[in-house]
């Protein structure tokens, strides 16, 4: 692909996920998926250079793959309580305030459909930032309330008390229609940019709640000629 | 001093249903696959099953072994969901403690260190406190007056991990990039058998390696033995990595017909049929 062709979907999508790892310093950028891996990527090759990655098992490394620290699971659990990390989950199910479920689907005690369980979502979402990259915005994941809290919502943070809202911070939602945060007065899912292409009506049906709108909703920024030429030429 | 070396057979001769057995690794990786195999050939049944939670947990349930399970994730990493582990959990047929990654890790520490629990700041707000109605906070007796999550110590009556290289003594040594919790394990369970790809003199333990990977003490093993490729089919580096052909195979065969080829025999017996399986695919 040149770079006379034009931006993709996937593209957009990467520049969203790269935007969430902006002005957040000395920190361990943690994408899961491909997509925020890219992006992530592209963060600390342009804008965010002094981001930390990991090679996904337990060496940091820099871009080229030389490692530069060592992180097994047990430091790489108290960077997340240290607050040092900024986490991209991906969600089988989220809700209007942040809520997310990797667990499972249906009733906890017999569900219909077991997922991974809540893994590291509740020591995440109440310790280091947490965003969320969905790749298939639809009803079946924007749920009105989650089978399972895993990744504490802002409601249920709240809810629960100061020690959980001390840290707990949802910096975005970005999904393959556009990127959403809860900067709203109850912190309920805001729409921030919808990517180019796609229409307000699309993702009001794609979402299974009330979406707040702001007046103008801007286009997702369109990567700049060298961020295209890194995405399609170099990290990938 | 007390050479501990057995069989993985006579390890679990030492074991008993009912009882609440840690298995270390993390997911697909060094998991002590021998050893669970050889209690899949055993009659110990009624477990209580303490893991990050992979393979080991599938095959067990599949075979009907596990009571109850406390795990953060059952997973086998390069296949996001355990097929067995998914089909026990939708049958209804294991009971489940679900906590969060690092409640688990500060339930190793708590047993470990002999406590009862130690606070986390993780779980309040999700539905971690809803499914587990047995799970307790703690006020900070500080100026703070933080709450947090009180988890209770994961303490074992046994533990079994696989590491790299050990002695007979059952000092163990791990060469990959990462320990898992294994050392955890150990220190948390009342017993503690380590196996291993190799069993080596004490010395040759720090001929080529420095001492910090020597992850696991012998106060803390009863036994130890050596079991090559006893993390089969989970990855056990910097020996070899997971094999992934066999447990995309492990994870679409129906169990029964899965444990007739493979399971039936002792542990010679399967690894020579997973060789004869690989020849096949070529």
């Amino acid at each position: 692909m040149t770079l006379t062709t034009p931006t993709t979907r996937t593209e957009y999508c990467v520049i969203a996920c790269a935007e969430a790892w902006r002005d957040n310093g000395e920190i361990l950028a943690s994408p899961m998926g491909p997509v925020p891996a890219l992006g992530a990527r592209l963060a600390k090759s342009t804008f965010a250079p002094d981001l930390l990655l990991t090679d996904g098992e337990a060496n940091l490394v820099s871009l080229d793959g030389t490692p530069e620290g060592w992180l097994p699971y047990r430091k790489h659990l108290t960077m997340v309580t240290g607050g040092r990390r900024h986490v991209m989950m991906g969600a089988s199910q989220i809700d209007r305030h942040g809520n997310q479920n990797i667990s499972c689907i249906g009733d906890w005690h017999r569900p219909t459909r077991q997922l991974l369980g809540v893994r590291g979502a509740p020591v995440n979402t109440l310790n280091n930032p947490t965003s969320y990259w969905i790749p298939k915005h639809s009803t079946r994941v924007f749920v009105p309330r989650v089978d399972m809290i895993s990744g504490v919502g802002y409601d249920s943070a709240e809810a629960a008390g100061p020690s959980a809202t001390r840290f707990h911070r949802i910096p975005y939602v970005i999904s393959d229609l556009g990127v959403f945060d809860f900067a709203t007065p109850d912190h309920s899912m805001r729409i921030v940019s919808l990517h180019p292409g796609v229409t307000l009506t699309e993702v009001q049906e794609a979402t299974g709640f009330p979406l707040a709108v702001p007046e103008e909703v801007p286009y997702t920024r369109e990567p700049t000629p060298h961020e295209l030429h890194l995405v399609r030429e170099v990290l990938v | 001093m007390t050479d501990k070396t057995m069989t993985p057979d006579e390890v679990i001769s030492r074991l008993r249903s009912g009882m609440t057995l840690g298995i270390g690794g993390w997911g697909s990786r060094r998991k002590p696959m021998a050893l669970v195999r050889a209690l899949l050939r055993s009659e110990i049944t009624d477990l209580h099953v303490i893991s990050y939670g992979g393979p080991d947990v599938g095959l067990l349930a599949a075979a009907g072994r596990i009571r109850k399970l406390t795990a953060a994730f059952t997973t086998l990493d390069s296949i996001p969901l355990e097929p067995h582990y998914r089909a026990a959990r939708e049958q209804g047929t294991l009971e489940l403690t679900e906590i969060d990654e690092a409640m688990f890790m500060w339930g190793l520490h708590a047993a470990a260190n002999r406590l009862p629990f130690l606070p986390v700041r993780a779980g309040i707000g999700s539905d971690v406190m809803r499914v587990n109605p047995h799970l307790r906070t703690v006020t900070s007796p500080y100026d703070d007056g933080e709450e947090f999550v009180a988890v209770p110590a994961l303490r074992m009556d046994a533990a079994l991990v696989h590491l790299n290289r050990a002695d007979r003594l059952g000092n163990g040594q791990y060469l990959g990039p990462d320990p898992y919790f294994d050392d955890l394990f150990c220190e948390a369970a009342d017993t503690a058998y380590l196996s291993c790809e190799q069993l080596v003199d004490t010395a040759d333990l720090t001929k080529d390696h420095t001492p910090q990977t020597l992850l696991i003490s012998r106060h803390t093993t009863t036994g130890v033995c050596e079991t090559p490729n006893g993390a089969h089919f989970t990855s056990c580096a910097p020996d070899y990595g997971r094999d992934e052909a066999f447990q995309r195979h492990y994870a679409t065969t129906p169990y029964a017909q899965f444990a007739a080829r493979f399971l039936s025999g002792d542990e010679q017996h399967y690894q020579s049929q997973v060789q004869a399986w690989h020849k096949e695919q070529q």
